[in-house]
């Protein structure tokens, strides 16, 4: 119990994350268990959610230093459309296509998604643009040059060899139909996991994740420590730039389509989960395992609801809503617990 | 004009955006000679209605120092709910019955807003993320909206209804001035007479420059918070409203994602990203250049695709000059000091 307690005073917004989910999941235990309860539903769920958890990562380092990422959806639909188009060019009659196309179009991918980072970050650092305005911006520039190269229609008949590369689990564990076995993690999964210790690699063990936190706290402090606050933002919009790309090859092989609006819900919902996940929106604070619990409360929460047929899933977005506002309120009479003792 | 007039004006960057603004209007009239048509322009005002009030409240929300992004959930959940009702109880009376419905669905929404923003003291951005969402789950589940093809008869009227109509002598086109355009002119003048004419208007310029400093002044933080959120809300609403009036139809989502644009338009303008300064004049500017960018591309012959490609680079070419502009004017400030010291 006391164990507990200490737990939950280190760090309280964590502790409140886990509780919610805990919760939530006990809920669904008692009311919809068999449902529920399946590997396939986490599986699928672990295959959805790398999308926008890919992009939240990298919208998280932005908010840390103090600056904001809105570009992520559209760095992610460009690289996919254009990814999407370059397989569709080597394939051959039949649909198939060479093994190096999958891995050279990715490393095309995280291309296109480090030049646009980089675009951004210059925006920046050197012309001193804020980071909304110049995000939001590159996100507008980068949809319409998709909304040129499509015409705005979707790119589809993909071969099918990159839907299945991705869109698949290994690791066959688990009995399937007519004596096959079937995989037991999705590859998606593994994309995101091999991004999210890297990241959490980045910002526990490295000095460029001490500067990040410095630079969000005050940035002038970290210009007269010697910190290059410049170089800092460039990588750090690079990195952001390249994890939504890595996004969008992601929901290309989940979608086996690609267009110029597709998600454009993840926008805002990435601003959303990295709140949610404690990162400080004015910089300087905020951890790795608050936003990926964050990213898997959202996804339970969606995934949870879409089990009661009878509740129109448009209750998701207003749940997503109230939840926000419900732990930014929980935060705020947490941190002035003396503010109201003085008053009284 | 002295030459200390000529620098005030410009060191503005409401001087840089006219300067885009006018070149761009030249542009458009030699590529296709149809932008200074009296219709050309009627139809660019009425586009301006809906894009214009929303600015209007927007910029209200950047003054104080926040960013509001649940105006269009706002919007379209007021608009909707006043046209469900209206429609379910057969109003056929005039537009005044509508209009003070969503006023008020409008205030109770943005006092909501206000509620978390004034008295919590959270992030604007942040709470209006999170209550953009509530407002449009609450549309779309709890009212389960749809598409009206239908509206009262009084918002039908209002909407078709003309100040005047513009005729090109030409081509024979001819474009109506839409009685909503008077919604906007009253909601400019009354935005204006109550950020430069009241104690409440200054203390919104006030909070957005220092919180901290507004309250030693006296200035109540909080309930100018509170009460700006709800005079925002209002606004929205009868933005939402004459949408529908002017649409002829109420269509739940179609509003939804205008917020972006919208504050490019505003921060286009000259208005301070960290609040605290702005005008009115530069506000309209910033969204009538969004507005004519949006609405002119077919006239000088580019396809629609290209849209967004054009917002964007207008985006970050006009905060990026006016970024520039600040950076040179404190490094000049700087250099003007360190000469003052050496003296």
């Amino acid at each position: 119990m006391n164990a507990l307690k200490r737990f939950y005073q280190k760090d309280r917004h964590i502790a409140r994350l886990l509780i919610m989910i805990v919760a939530w999941m006990a809920f669904l235990a008692i009311t919809r268990f068999d449902k529920f309860y399946t590997v396939v539903n986490f599986q699928t769920m672990a295959g959805q959610f790398p999308e926008f958890g890919l992009m939240a990562l990298g919208a998280m380092l932005c908010m840390i230093t103090g600056g904001i990422d809105l570009s992520s959806v559209g760095i992610a639909n460009l690289a996919s459309i254009l990814m999407g188009m370059f397989m569709k060019a080597q394939m051959d009659e039949a649909g198939e296509i060479a093994g190096w196309v999958i891995p050279a179009a990715f490393a095309m991918a995280l291309a296109i998604g480090a030049a646009a980072g980089l675009f951004s970050g210059t925006l920046i650092s050197k012309i001193k643009i804020p980071p909304i305005l110049a995000t939001m911006g590159v996100n507008q520039l980068l949809t319409g040059v998709s909304m040129v190269v499509t015409g705005g229609n979707a790119v589809s008949k993909l071969p099918r060899a990159y839907s299945a590369a991705i869109n698949n689990k290994i690791l066959k564990v688990l009995p399937g139909k007519r004596g096959t076995m079937m995989g037991l993690i999705p590859v998606q999964l593994l994309f995101f996991v091999a991004a999210a210790l890297l990241v959490w690699f980045l910002l526990n063990r490295t000095a460029y994740g001490k500067k990040l936190y410095m630079m969000g706290t005050s940035e002038n402090v970290a210009r007269f420590s010697g910190v290059k606050v410049d170089s800092m933002i460039l990588k750090t919009y690079m990195l952001s730039g390249i994890l939504a790309a890595l996004g969008g090859m992601i929901m290309l092989a989940n979608y086996n389509s690609a267009r110029s609006d597709y998600g454009s819900v993840y926008t805002l919902q990435c601003i959303l989960i990295v709140v949610l996940g404690g990162v400080s929106p004015t910089g300087g604070s905020g951890k790795i395992s608050g936003v990926l619990l964050a990213i898997v409360l959202l996804r339970l929460l969606e995934t949870g609801i879409n089990r009661f047929p009878q509740i129109s899933s448009y209750y998701i977005t207003l749940i997503w809503g109230a939840v926000l506002i419900l732990v930014m309120v929980l935060n705020y009479f947490a941190e002035h617990p003396i503010a109201r003792r003085k008053k009284q | 004009m002295n030459q200390k007039t000529i620098r005030k004006v410009v060191g503005r960057s409401e001087f840089y955006i006219s300067l885009v603004f006018i070149a761009l209007c030249l542009l458009i009239q030699v590529r296709s000679g149809q932008f200074f048509t009296p219709n050309n322009i009627v139809d660019l005002l009425s586009a301006m209605v809906v894009p214009g009030i929303f600015a209007i409240g927007e910029f209200m929300v950047i003054v104080s120092g926040g960013f509001d992004v649940s105006f269009p959930a706002l919007a379209s959940l007021s608009a909707y709910a006043t046209t469900k009702v209206l429609l379910d109880v057969n109003w056929e009376g005039g537009v005044w019955l509508p209009i003070l419905i969503a006023l008020a669905i409008g205030a109770v929404l943005g006092a909501f807003n206000g509620l978390f923003i004034g008295y919590f003291e959270l992030p604007a951005m942040i709470v209006t993320l999170g209550s953009s969402n509530v407002f449009k789950g609450f549309m779309q589940g709890t009212l389960s909206s749809k598409q009206l093809a239908v509206i009262p008869q009084g918002m039908r009227s209002f909407g078709t209804s003309a100040l005047f109509v513009a005729k090109n002598s030409e081509s024979g086109l001819t474009s109506r001035m839409p009685t909503t355009f008077l919604a906007l002119v009253a909601v400019l003048v009354l935005a204006y007479f109550i950020l430069n004419k009241t104690m409440f208007g200054r203390g919104i310029y006030a909070i957005g420059g220092n919180p901290v400093s507004a309250h030693r002044a006296g200035f109540n933080v909080k309930r100018t918070r509170f009460l700006m959120f709800v005079f925002v809300g209002m606004i929205s609403a009868l933005a939402g409203l004459c949408r529908v009036c002017m649409m002829q139809q109420m269509h739940p989502t179609n509003m939804l994602g205008m917020e972006m644009n919208i504050i490019a338009g505003v921060v286009l303008g000259g208005t301070a990203i960290v609040g605290g300064s702005g005008t009115l004049f530069g506000c309209m500017l910033g969204t009538a250049l969004i507005v004519v960018v949006e609405n002119s591309m077919i006239l000088i012959g580019i396809p629609t695709v290209w849209k967004d490609v054009f917002v964007g680079a207008l985006i970050i070419a006009g905060t990026g000059l006016s970024a520039m502009q600040v950076t040179r004017a404190k490094r000049a400030s700087l250099h003007n000091m360190r000469k003052e010291a050496a003296k």
